[in-house]
């Protein structure tokens, strides 16, 4: 994964203006509020200060109320002014959260899935939940307490040493040590953040592949082997996060030692002052009210910086991904099939992984192939020859290196992928189901399928065990149809390509689950849309092949061989030891 | 899942829990939380007295300013330097100690919640292995990531920030208490009055709030839910165009937690500033109160500063612990949930005096066996099935005819409602684990791969297995060419390519894992049904010596399986209907014999 390292927290952060923005306006009003509060805070140590060289020092209790009084409306001031923060970027906060999370989202589903056969789902999850949780709260509540808090030390330095600038000067030297620590916790600090956050990553995607693997697991009782995994990852995981734990206690230390002996040299000295009558005893309490004042500022310093260090972090991970460019996007100019009929075009189509080693030539290494309207055609090779990947091709899941797949002769990277993706459906051999009903899943690719079309689907496919679930068509198949069999997902599958009602169906060996019985019914009843419909058809199976008008032999990435089933048996070696049961080979 | 409405993971998206539902949540949330705090024991003890002795130095400071202003400047004036210098000296002194213990303080807890953490995953993780596959198939597998993601960061949270802030809060809180009394009784009476206030406000959030918390934990629950699927079903998504729809659907749910995260956070919008309220009117009564008490000479001016400063920072933790109310009600609600997985009792427990089986023979048999769900309905009516040593055995039946079903009772995936079933004349609810999982391998048609490399993907089948023996079960199941072919061979690391690794490859490694197991007893669960017909082939001619001396139960819908099978079981509705070697069923007129004879029409 590509870490945007060495780019400075400042950039980065900054990075999140886009989506702020338009909150920006009442980040600033709140850090305006929120200053005046501050400087609320300070006044009233002032107010004292007048309270104990005036009436207390005359013996004259008539000024004392006048004076309380102006201390209680400061006070309410300040509740009311950090009211009123909380009411200006909390919610606005919430919003900039939800906006970026569903932008990740939008941008994931956009991104080709070569982008997703790299990233495990649980690093995009944690990007989306935890990463985002923390950016919204260093939006709403870390930067702006934190631009708060730093502007409030500097306005009570200033007083500090209007007070007393003897007194005042040493509280501001002593701070400096402070200010140097903290790029050393920086470095320290952010280092460990990411490795923290990337960890926690990779815990989450054990846990996914324990709960999806759970059957392997169970069956070879491998439980123990998963589990020691897991325990070095979240041991590994705990290892960075006392590391985290200890820089933190380091700048702590610091941020609580230094107040303290200042405050410490300050008392001997402010007495020795006053002793010598160079200051007040009002101004030595309005000193140390104002020092106490400014104590939590300086140290949640440590806290605040901290957080900032992770907003960076989980930042940098978050443009990661949104960073990542889609290489398979929509032409600018789109260009329309106005009435498609289905002829779909291999045109020496190159196509290899982008991982895959030099040593290899291409996988598909020159397909022509032309399926012409209405035709059924099967694609029959050995496993790994590249036939899904091919069949990936027809609606650029993939996009070829070199060569043109075509739709009725338009390249199909003209088109947009809405358009070439309503006229091409796909049945893939895993299928995959989505937490929603039955009926749902079936009208995926045709939200405004009738009643009949599904029905009709349904029964080509014959899925017709869905009525006799709970709830029939209405019964929610839980998340990737864990709760169905293989078969059945596999025929609901096929019927959701089918209710699509594509000019060109592309099923991937869409029925290698299924028993003879059922696949035989299935064919029957397939034969009657694979009249109109133009379909390519992986196929393992004699049986399968045999929906077929043509075959096409698919042999060290080209296809050698095209021709009817009985045509390729009589004359193709390959196409004898590929597709003919053992029992075959005997010649009756 | 469960009896009663909240026991286990039941009820666990409902919001309106009654007050007894509420407390056996409760109770056994804090039970989970007791349980997990036991072993730190001796940790929690030493932060403790460190926090106490870091918070009273930290406490000391106002009152040593106040002994220095009305004791120190007398003293000074009379040119007596011992009073000032000791406040000087003790100050500093508090100070050191309070900052190096705090700093101690932080890394210990972080320790301690670290392995609170560390421990709570692995119970999470054991409890989710543990239980049995009718539990994953109703509660998805969405659900169980974020109890382990979401959750746990939740409680992650809690122990990191929270305690501390909780602890340390207390404390200070109470030192200050004392600290005030002792200084100027007066103002400490003032003090808890405002406690009154204080309190009120606290119960009114607090009643407020849980509610709302549950409900953002139910949010981001579906938000990850639907996240995850759509992530891990990306081809599907694409290759159908449900983008658009799917970002209406992740819009609603972002704006249900955002909604709701909003509202748990404007309910901390009022607590908040009724904290800061609360104090600065008491520090303004402590002010009134003390000044005429100057003006008086009851009180000497240092006093006042200090029981004003006392006041003022009595009020610092508050915030904080506001915010430790908030991280206290996340984690109890994820706390609710990750008790519940952890409640659950799994439907096939292990033994509870194990029987060790050091070496089987492979002898399987169904005594009056009987299966039904847990709803009743039956799926295996009572039978009785004998499996010798070394027999392989084909299953056979269309699909729902409960094949798959007998085949998970072997492997003991799914416990007999009724009846009993036996691997050596050994009950297996009795076998050891160990034993079972090294005697009864099952392959099924979905061939999950996990991260790592192809070669340790094959080990699970034989942890520990050198790569010579890796390479010998791939070549015994003809896997062995393509994965040589792959960037690294049997180094190459599945998940750079597992999308890509197809269907059919996907099961020649589980058959080379299986392979590699070497189990008494092998049960293929539709386990060729991606491959191509050489493949096929040569995972039969593996079969026929692999099976020759062991017991193997197949299930296949091509017939060709049925050639390497010592005997035929037909399974219809559930029942067997014919059981006979294949030559016998085929010659006869029942229903194999006609399966077979449309099959054979199927190869041409």
């Amino acid at each position: 994964m590509p870490a945007s390292q060495g780019q400075s927290t400042f950039r980065t952060l900054s990075r999140l203006y886009v989506y702020a923005k338009p909150a920006m306006p009442r980040i600033y009003l709140a850090m305006v509020v929120s200053l005046t509060a501050s400087i609320v805070s300070l006044v009233i140590p002032q107010v004292l200060a007048v309270l104990i060289d005036g009436p207390l020092a005359d013996g004259d209790s008539s000024q004392i109320w006048p004076v309380v009084l102006v201390v209680l409306a400061l006070g309410v001031l300040e509740a009311v002014l950090i009211a009123l923060r909380r009411v200006l970027v909390l919610t606005p906060g919430t919003h900039i959260e939800a906006r970026m999370r569903d932008g990740l989202y939008t941008h994931l589903q956009d991104l080709p899935v070569a982008f997703h056969d790299r990233w495990p789902s649980g690093q995009l999850l944690s990007r989306a939940i935890s990463d985002l949780n923390l950016i919204r709260r260093w939006i709403s509540f870390g930067i702006v307490i934190m631009v708060v808090n730093i502007v409030t030390i500097f306005i009570g330095f200033a007083v500090l040493i209007s007070i007393n600038w003897v007194l005042g000067l040493i509280f501001l030297v002593a701070s400096i040590p402070v200010l140097a620590y903290s790029y050393v916790f920086e470095g320290r600090y952010s280092e460990a953040a990411r490795r923290s956050q990337d960890q926690v990553g990779d815990l989450a995607t054990a846990v996914e592949e324990s709960v999806h693997g759970i059957r392997v697991l169970k069956a070879f009782g491998r439980g123990t082997f998963a589990l020691k995994k897991f325990e070095r990852q979240a041991e590994k995981l705990r290892g960075t996060e006392i590391e985290k734990a200890k820089a933190v206690a380091s700048i702590w230390l610091w941020l609580l030692l230094i107040p303290d002996v200042a405050f410490a040299v300050c008392l001997v000295i402010g007495v020795w002052l006053a002793s010598t009558g160079q200051t007040s005893v009002g101004e030595l309490v309005a000193f140390f009210a104002t020092g106490t004042v400014l104590l939590f500022p300086v140290e949640s310093m440590g806290y605040f910086l901290a957080m900032t260090f992770d907003a960076k972090t989980a930042t940098a991970r978050f443009f990661d991904v949104l960073d990542s460019v889609n290489t398979i996007t929509d032409p600018e100019n789109p260009a329309r099939i106005p009435n498609p009929r289905g002829q779909l075009t291999f045109d020496d189509v190159h196509f290899r992984y982008q991982d895959a080693p030099d040593r290899y030539s291409d996988l598909l290494n020159g397909i022509d192939l032309v399926i012409e309207p209405g035709e059924t055609m099967a694609l029959v090779g050995l496993t790994g020859s590249g036939k899904t990947t091919l069949t990936a091709l027809t609606t650029r899941l993939y996009d070829v290196n070199s060569g043109a797949v075509k739709l009725d002769g338009v390249d199909i990277r003209t088109l947009t992928r809405n358009d070439l993706r309503t006229n091409i459906a796909m049945a893939f051999e895993d299928a995959t189901l989505f937490s929603a009903t039955v009926r749902e899943n079936v009208v995926l690719g045709r939200p405004v399928a009738t009643d009949a079309d599904v029905a009709e689907a349904i029964e080509i496919a014959q899925a017709g065990f869905v009525y006799e679930l709970p709830d029939g068509l209405n019964t929610r198949v839980g998340e990737e149809g864990l709760s169905l069999s293989g078969g059945q997902r596999q025929r609901l599958a096929l019927a959701r390509a089918i209710a699509a009602k594509p000019k060109v169906l592309v099923l991937d060996d869409p029925l290698s689950a299924l028993d003879v019985d059922t696949e035989a019914l299935v064919e029957a009843a397939l034969r009657r849309i694979l009249a109109s419909t133009t379909a390519l058809i992986v196929a393992h199976r004699p049986s399968t092949v045999a929906l077929a008008d043509r075959v096409a032999l698919l042999e060290a990435g080209r296809v050698t061989a095209v021709g009817t089933h009985a045509e390729l048996l009589a004359t193709n070696d390959h196409y004898r030891f590929v597709i003919s049961s053992f029992e075959e080979e005997v010649p009756a | 899942m469960s009896q009663s409405a909240v026991s286990g993971v039941g009820g666990e998206e409902r919001d309106d829990f009654t007050r007894d539902e509420s407390s056996q949540l409760r109770t056994r949330s804090l039970r989970l939380l007791g349980s997990l705090l036991r072993p730190e024991r001796s940790r929690l003890l030493v932060s403790l007295v460190v926090v106490v002795i870091s918070t009273a130095a930290q406490v000391a400071g106002p009152a040593l300013i106040a002994y220095g202003i009305d004791s120190g400047l007398p003293a000074l004036l009379a040119n007596d330097w011992m009073p000032l210098a000791f406040a000087g000296v003790a100050y500093l002194l508090a100070g050191i100690v309070g900052a190096v213990l705090i700093s101690w303080f932080t890394v210990l807890t972080a320790r301690v919640s670290q392995s609170i953490l560390l421990d709570l995953r692995k119970r999470v993780f054991v409890q989710t292995q543990k239980l049995s596959l009718e539990f994953h198939e109703t509660y998805t597998s969405g659900r169980i990531i974020s109890r382990q993601t979401s959750d746990l960061d939740s409680i992650r949270e809690l122990l990191d920030s929270g305690i501390n802030q909780l602890v340390q809060g207390l404390l200070y809180m109470l030192f200050i208490g004392i600290a005030l009394f002792a200084l100027d009784w007066a103002s400490g009476v003032i003090l808890v009055i405002s406690l009154v206030p204080l309190l009120v406000l606290t119960r009114w959030f607090q009643l407020r709030s849980q509610k709302m918390f549950r409900l953002t934990r139910v949010a981001s629950a579906k938000l990850i839910v639907k996240f995850v699927e759509t992530m891990t079903g990306i081809r599907a998504v694409q290759a159908f165009r449900t983008e658009k729809s799917n970002d209406t659907e992740f819009g609603e749910l972002t704006e249900d937690y955002r909604s709701a995260n909003a509202r748990v956070i404007r309910l901390f919008g009022i607590f908040d500033p009724g904290l800061v309220l609360i104090g600065n009117v008491a520090v303004a009564i402590v002010l009134l109160v003390g000044a005429f008490r100057v003006v008086d000479g009851h009180i000497a001016v240092g006093v006042l500063l200090a029981a004003v400063l006392y006041t003022r920072r009595f009020f610092d933790p508050m915030e904080e612990m506001a915010m430790f109310y908030n991280s206290y009600q996340s984690a109890a609600a994820a706390l609710e949930k990750i008790s519940g997985v952890l409640e659950e009792q799994p439907s096939v427990p292990d033994p509870v005096k194990p029987v060790d089986l050091w070496a089987s023979s492979g002898a399987v048999d169904f005594d009056a066996v009987e299966f039904s769900y847990q709803n009743g309905r039956v799926v295996l009516p009572r039978f009785t099935l004998n499996i010798p040593a070394g027999q392989t055995i084909a299953l056979v039946g269309s699909t729902g005819a409960g094949k798959s079903t007998l085949a998970k009772l072997i492997s003991r995936f799914y416990d007999p409602t009724e009846g009993r079933l036996t691997l050596d004349g050994i009950d297996l609810r009795d076998l050891h684990p160990k034993d079972l999982r090294r005697a009864i391998v099952m392959v099924t048609q979905e061939a999950y791969l996990f991260s790592g490399t192809v070669a340790d993907n094959i080990a699970i089948g034989k942890p520990g297995a050198s790569i010579d023996e890796i390479i010998a079960a791939s070549k015994a199941v003809g896997a062995h060419t393509f994965i040589e072919s792959l960037p690294n061979g049997y180094e190459t690391d599945v998940n750079k390519r597992g999308g890509r690794v197809s269907a059919g490859q996907r099961q020649l490694i589980s058959f080379a894992r299986a392979f590699l197991a070497d189990p008494a007893v092998l049960i293929l669960d539709e386990a060729t049904a991606s491959l191509d017909i050489p493949s096929e082939r040569l995972v039969q001619d593996a079969l026929q010596t692999l099976l020759a001396d062991r017991t193997a139960v197949i299930i296949a819908h091509r017939l060709s399986t049925v050639a390497i099978a010592d005997r035929v079981l037909v399974m219809e509705h559930g029942r067997i209907i014919e059981d006979g070697t294949p030559a016998d069923l085929i010659a006869g007129t029942g229903r194999f014999a006609q399966l077979h004879a449309s099959w054979r029409q199927s190869l041409v």
